[in-house]
């Protein structure tokens, strides 16, 4: 089970925690024309990466916050987590 | 039975106090502090099972954890437990034991034949055997060989025994309490670290136990006894015996079961059986010692062989001696110390040692005994059925491949040492990786992945003095980083035996003309021969060796077969064993109960159930209940003789012409707050939102970001900036996520709070042409006249003095309202509604009536939303703002969604009008085309018209905005139906919509 550093409430067991998905991925502005390929690649296509990883996940049995957590998806290390609203450097 | 076999003095059990037990239906004793297996071999009974596939005789071969096959059935306190180590098992009076893998029973074994066929069960003889006939799998094959094989019979009653689980944190962890445990423990606890060491055992002191040596000028017993005494008083540690520290997973958590009540007739009132311990720890200190290593010869499975630590572990801690003629087998100094104690206890051992002149202290003092020891020699083969009762022997060459004239001598165990192995299991689960050490033929960890480190015999470190050393050292150190406290500990005197190097020997070669099999898994009955056979068909990784012949699997988890297997495979290979590697140590390291690793959640704890505030009343009316998620919903109210057909019909037909009440307290409700709450839900839902008045209701849809329907529901526009939104009940914690993601990620400009309501409210749906007469009389100070209060329009109101939230929305097509108020207040308004409602014909409805109603009517629910599902395909793209854009709505412009003969909603009638059309089934164009049969649709809900009265379902069926009119066949192989149906607009009952308006 993983620990992770929610920025809100400090150390927290997996369990309390839903996964959401890669965090590098930007929703296209609403309104805005675009291609049926970038459409695509926002909403099916993903990198299945190995290695770090800045991925969401939402402490769902705790503050409810969406939080930005890099994780090394072979090892499972986690090596920074951030606020929804904190830019991934 | 007499103890015949048990010392007259000595070993750490307590001689006054007796205990009865059974085994295999057979009265002994036994004292307190022993354990199945000591007991039983007191009472000289060794054969205790069957072998796994070959049903060969198996006694007992460790005295502990690393016991591959003496495993029982027990029996305690009217429960049956399976895949029990007699080794580990404590006695207890009354005790029940059974041999497990035998049949009809241990003694005489039909499956014992396989052992005269064993030329027959080769590796991999499963996968070869039973792959054809194909059909003979499932009846004959697979009955036939989980009768005969397994490790007992898990029990299919309800498990009566508490389980619990705990979560703790520490600065180190500690697993297991021998010397280098100890040390390590009490350096930490000085330094003011928190503490807590685990004790697989009952008792502490590991090796301590059952060495001779001295500490600090007392036995290593004693020495034991006095830090653990000094542990257990200070307030920063934890001391827990009948604890295994089993997994260690990601971030330095590991899990621990502790035995609280196995070793008892019965659990203590209030008292779990075992607790689960899930520990998170800064450090660990892995003291898991070392587990001693088999010598391979022939028929080495024979009861009556075993490990040499084990023979000296049964004489020392439960005075029972394994044989009295013994045999000790050895290739290192170990097994002198076996052979001393024999001696001491008036036993005359013969040692043979595989090397030619070895010389140390230990052989000094055996010699100074007058021990009978010889020299280059091997055991060649065990005789004997159900007990060792020779052995064959040889003088073996200096190069350890040529075998001398055969000898036979009598003996009734044979005791082996081929030396030790390091425990790394925990510190291989940690990720460490690990490494192999020349020195002593084995692996011990390498680097570390997390904070782990592996002390004394575990990280092989075979001296007693070095142990402790390096114990002492690295307990200081790691607390000392975390405490910034140092209390360094004096270094005690220690006196031990020097021993010398031991002899690389572990398989001794077969004599001409003989086939003996040779084990290396006594577990899964795996020998040298199937490895060879296995290699020789092509099998060269040691992870796909492994599996081929189920080399270190199951329970055992290669404790005592890992090395010399993989010693057979680097030999073939002609590799040396770091090039083989080793498979995958995976937790637990020994059987963990199901019900400790379950815990308390078992039964309602598993998934608590929830209630409306009216639940109490629905019971008083007979309500036959169904869950709906973890909600429990009136599904019919029972009336005399009824059947869930009858009273559901009943009820909707009520609800069509008089009115009908039905709690939606389940339904999701999510409060929205703040001046962009309407761009919010203009973003979230597919129409238009930003005009929507203060004290009106509107219906939306809102899509994933693939276009597919996510869910539905109304949101009332309660004031100027806050808003009260229903969601479906099952989607209701998706919705409030989904909505949180694009506040808190995607769209954090916008000023808007969102949060569950929907245990605040208690809400009831009141439905049917004379409704408005029975809110008349329930809210006589207000205007709900169909222009106070018009379709879709909210208002509150006073309900007796209860503030009640009246919305005029219909999900049963009727003329309808929703009433809510405070979940305290629920009952109150329930029973004042039907009250109000008596002389109206008011009659509550269920789920099922409520389902009936929506499906005439063509209202979409869960079975059409179902995640695959686009807004056109359930005839919502009238509800697709142009204009505006919202989440998913570039999806819906993708090929396929926007295809011209796309699937969508219809009606589906019988041409009988009679038989009802079973949810799921498929339509087909031509029941008797060939298989398969092109599916041209599938139905979603079926129901009883009550307005037509025949069935009629809903389906989703492509291009059905053609097919209106067209026959079709409904085709349901499952129930084997095939029904002629004709297709019908979605809306059976009032299609345009007027009875809501009325």
């Amino acid at each position: 089970m993983l620990h992770i550093k929610c920025p809100h409430c400090g150390m927290r067991s997996q369990n309390e925690f839903s996964y959401g998905g890669d965090a590098t991925v930007k929703r296209p502005e609403l309104g805005k024309e675009i291609s049926d390929q970038d459409w695509d690649n926002f909403v099916y296509n993903r990198k299945s990466l190995r290695g770090k990883h800045w991925e969401l996940w939402q402490h769902l049995s705790g503050c409810r916050q969406w939080i930005k957590v890099q994780r090394d998806t072979a090892t499972h290390e986690i090596f920074k987590t951030l606020k929804a609203n904190e830019e991934i450097s | 039975m007499t103890q015949s076999f048990r010392l007259e003095s000595g070993g750490l059990i307590n001689r006054d106090k007796k205990i009865s037990f059974k085994f295999n239906g057979k009265n002994y004793y036994g004292y307190e502090g022993d354990t199945l297996a000591s007991a039983l071999i007191a009472n000289g009974v060794h054969l205790i099972g069957r072998s796994f596939k070959y049903h060969r005789p198996r006694g007992f071969f460790g005295a502990g954890v690393d016991e591959p096959y003496a495993i029982v059935q027990l029996y305690r306190n009217g429960e049956t437990e399976p895949n029990i180590k007699a080794t580990e098992q404590e006695l207890f009076e009354g005790l029940e034991a059974k041999s497990v893998n035998c049949w009809p029973s241990v003694n005489f074994d039909v499956g014992a034949i396989n052992n005269f066929l064993k030329i027959f069960l080769p590796a991999g003889f499963y996968y070869k055997t039973f792959m054809w006939p194909k059909s003979f799998w499932y009846k004959i094959y697979e009955p036939f060989i989980r009768r005969a094989a397994g490790l007992g019979t898990a029990s299919i009653k309800h498990d009566k025994e508490r389980y619990e689980h705990k979560y703790e944190y520490c600065d180190v962890l500690i697993t297991g309490s021998g010397p280098s445990g100890l040390a390590s423990a009490y350096s930490a606890a000085k330094n003011g670290a928190k503490v807590i060491l685990a004790e697989d055992k009952s008792r502490f002191g590991g090796t301590l136990l059952t060495s001779e040596v001295n500490i600090g000028n007392q036995s290593g017993k004693e020495w034991a006894d006095s830090i653990i005494s000094v542990l257990k008083e200070m307030p920063n540690v934890t001391v827990k015996n009948r604890s295994q520290v089993f997994g260690y997973y990601d971030h330095n958590m590991l899990v621990m079961s502790e035995r609280i009540s196995d070793h008892l007739p019965k659990t203590k009132k209030f008292h779990p059986k075992q607790r689960l311990w899930y520990i998170r720890a800064k450090e660990v200190l892995i003291s898991s010692g070392s587990i001693e290593r088999p010598i391979v010869f022939g028929n080495n499975d024979t009861p009556g062989v075993m490990l040499s630590s084990a023979a000296k572990e049964y004489m020392k801690v439960y005075g029972v001696l394994v044989g009295k003629k013994p045999l000790v087998f050895t290739n290192n100094d170990s097994g002198y110390e076996t052979a001393i104690e024999f001696k001491k206890n008036g036993i005359d051992p013969i040692i043979l040692d595989t090397r030619k002149e070895p010389q140390s202290e230990i052989i000094e003092e055996a010699k100074n005994m007058n021990i009978n020891i010889k020299n280059s020699y091997v055991v060649v083969a065990a005789q004997g059925y159900k007990k060792v009762k020779s052995a064959d022997i040889a003088k073996i060459s200096d190069n350890k491949e040529e075998l001398g004239s055969i000898e036979n001598i009598e003996c009734d165990c044979i005791c082996v040492s081929g030396f030790w192995t390091p425990t790394i299991h925990l510190a291989s689960q940690s990720g460490n990786k690990t490494k192999f050490n020349e020195d002593i033929d084995a692996f011990v960890p390498g680097i570390s992945k997390q904070n782990e480190k592996t002390l004394g015999a575990a990280n092989g470190i075979y001296t007693l003095e070095e142990t402790l050393k390096d114990s002492f050292e690295k307990g200081n150190q790691l607390s000392k980083k975390i405490t910034n406290n140092e209390n360094k500990v004096s270094f005690p005197n220690v006196v031990e035996k020097k021993s010398t190097v031991h002899d690389k020997f572990w398989c001794v070669p077969l004599p001409k003309g003989k086939n003996y099999k040779r084990f290396l898994d006594f577990q899964n009955d795996v020998a040298v021969s199937d490895i060879e056979i296995a290699l020789k068909e092509g099998y060269r990784s040691i992870e796909h060796v492994k599996r081929y012949t189920t080399l270190g699997m199951a329970t055992d988890q290669g404790k005592t077969s890992n090395l010399n297997g993989l010693q057979l495979v680097s030999k073939i290979e002609n590799k040396v064993v770091p090039a083989v590697g080793h498979t995958t140590f995976r937790p637990p390291y020994s059987p963990v109960s199901i019900g400790a690793i379950v815990g308390r959640e078992v039964g309602k704890h598993s998934k608590p159930t929830r209630k409306s505030p009216m639940h109490s009343w629905h019971e008083k009316n007979n309500a036959v209940f169904v869950d709906a998620g973890v909600w429990l919903r009136p599904r019919y109210y029972k009336r005399g003789e009824e059947n869930l057909f009858e009273a559901s019909k009943r009820e909707a037909k009520n609800v069509r012409t008089n009115v009908g009440v039905c709690d939606v307290t389940t339904l999701g409700k999510i409060d929205i707050k703040g001046p962009d709450a309407a761009e919010l839900l203009n973003r979230v839902y597919t129409n238009a939102w930003l005009k929507l008045p203060v004290g009106k209701a509107r219906y939306g849809v809102m899509l994933r970001e693939d276009g597919i329907v996510m869910d539905d529901g109304t949101t009332t526009r309660i004031s100027e900036n806050h808003y009260h939104m229903t969601t479906t009940t099952a989607q209701a914690a998706n919705v409030l996520s989904h909505l949180e993601y694009y506040l808190q990620l995607v769209w954090p400009e916008l000023n808007v709070n969102v949060v569950s309501t929907t245990e605040q409210w208690a809400g009831a749906a009141v439905a049917g042409p004379k409704s408005r007469e029975v809110l008349k009389k329930l809210f006589p100070n207000s205007d709900v006249s169909n222009e106070g209060l018009p379709f879709m329009g909210y208002m509150e109101a006073d309900l007796f003095g209860v503030k009640a939230k009246i919305f005029r929305i219909s999900f049963s097509g009727e003329l309808a309202y929703e009433v809510n108020v405070e979940s305290d207040n629920g009952y109150f308004m329930w029973e004042k509604i039907i009250e109000a409602g008596e002389e109206f014909g008011i009659q509550p409805y269920g789920t099922e009536a409520l389902s009936t109603l929506r499906i005439e009517m063509g209202h979409v629910a869960g079975s059409e939303l179902d995640g695959r599902t686009i807004p056109y395909d359930n005839s919502l793209e009238g509800l697709l703002n142009k204009k505006k854009d919202f989440i998913g709505k570039r999806s819906l412009s993708r090929k396929a969604f926007a295809a011209e003969d796309r699937q969508k909603i219809v009606g589906v009638v019988p041409l009988d009008k009679k038989t009802s059309i079973p949810e799921g089934s498929h339509l087909v164009k031509d029941s008797n085309a060939p298989l398969p049969n092109p599916k041209l649709g599938y139905i979603s809900a079926s129901c009883w018209s009550v307005e037509h009265d025949n069935p009629f379902s809903l389906a989703i069926l492509k291009d059905g905005k053609n097919m209106i009119g067209e026959k079709l066949f409904v085709m349901s192989p499952l129930k084997n139906k095939v029904i002629p149906v004709e297709i019908v607009s979605s809306h059976y009952v009032d299609p345009k919509g007027e009875r809501v308006r009325s």
